[in-house]
């Protein structure tokens, strides 16, 4: 679970613990909000552990999975969290601020992805999950860089599915709209008006789009993205 | 330490891996092509990863592309080892 510490991911992270996974909560900095994820997991009597790692740097996916792997055994489930957001409009994005959202966004998920695909192919099995966004698919302006990430994280996610459907591993997308998350601050505008459902959603709201998608309900879903946005988009 | 790798060594390993992915051990001969044994692409990837941490030879998706029978593996891996 990459960007566990805070958020959505901590929701997320929280949600498959209740499943019965053991948690591998992967954070860059905050490992204050990494450590609180844990001790809310253990609580409940779940399992959970912590791994640094910036999904950015082409050498921490290995060490990641290593370390889960050596702890838990294969990891079987995998949910691309990890993302950052560099705002501006177009013409003043500069290469570092585009860089640095491809680079976590989607180069990221990426290597993950291709990391965990090794030992799902030999399972015979597992599932996949991009957190990905409204924005991609849809503009928003003063995003271009965010929303060619999510873009192309929608991509992956399809191409991927469809090269490893025949190995019982699935691979999907939740598209969460509005969320009451750090990641919202800053955003400008009534934010509200555009929404039918008036308000913004809970990340325990896009936790449980994930969790069901990593759920033995979901065997047949594959290559889709989930769209949750309280109809901000319909 | 990555194995030596040797026509025998390479051999064994790739006949191994690739009757694990379900053909019989005695059909996975030299001029068996992966069409005939049903090994598709996805199995090549499994096999490949195999070969790489027995003899820390990388297979890339554009060899992997051209291979047609279980010799053709055995001989590039050894080829890329030596």
């Amino acid at each position: 679970m990459t960007g566990a510490s805070r958020g959505i991911g901590a929701a997320i992270a929280r949600a498959l613990a209740q499943d019965g996974w053991p948690v591998g909560v992967n954070f860059r900095t905050d490992e204050g909000g990494a450590a609180k994820v844990i001790a809310g997991i253990e609580e409940a009597g779940g399992k959970a552990v912590a791994v640094r790692g910036d999904v950015s740097d082409p050498a921490a996916p290995e060490q990641i999975f290593k370390a889960l792997e050596e702890r838990f055994g294969p990891v079987l489930v995998l949910v691309n969290n990890a993302g950052v957001r560099a705002d501006g409009l177009s013409p003043q994005i500069e290469d570092d601020a585009w860089d640095r959202v491809l680079d976590t966004n989607l180069t990221g998920a990426f290597r993950t992805t291709r990391r965990a695909l090794k030992g799902m192919l030999r399972a015979r099995y597992g599932r996949v999950v991009n957190v990905a966004s409204v924005v991609g698919p849809h503009a928003n302006p003063g995003q271009a860089n965010y929303a060619a990430s999510k873009a192309g994280l929608i991509g992956m996610t399809k191409t991927v599915a469809a090269e490893v459907a025949r190995r019982g591993i699935t691979v999907n997308a939740v598209a969460p709209g509005y969320v009451e998350t750090e990641m919202l601050n800053g955003l400008n505008g009534n934010l509200l008006d555009a929404v039918p459902a008036r308000r913004l959603g809970k990340p325990e709201e896009i936790a449980e789009c994930v969790r069901w998608l990593t759920s033995e309900g979901a065997s047949y879903v594959t290559g889709t993205t989930l769209t949750v946005d309280g109809g901000l988009t319909a | 330490m990555p194995a030596t790798a040797t026509q025998e060594t390479v051999e064994k390993t790739i006949v191994e891996a690739i009757a694990k992915l379900g053909p019989d051990e005695d059909q996975v001969t030299r001029d068996a092509t992966f069409e005939q044994l049903d090994v598709d692409s996805l199995d090549l990837v499994e096999v490949a990863q195999i070969v790489e941490e027995e003899f820390g030879v990388v297979l890339k998706g554009e060899d992997m592309e051209k291979l047609q029978t279980v010799g053709d593996a055995i001989d590039l891996v050894v080829s890329r080892a030596s």
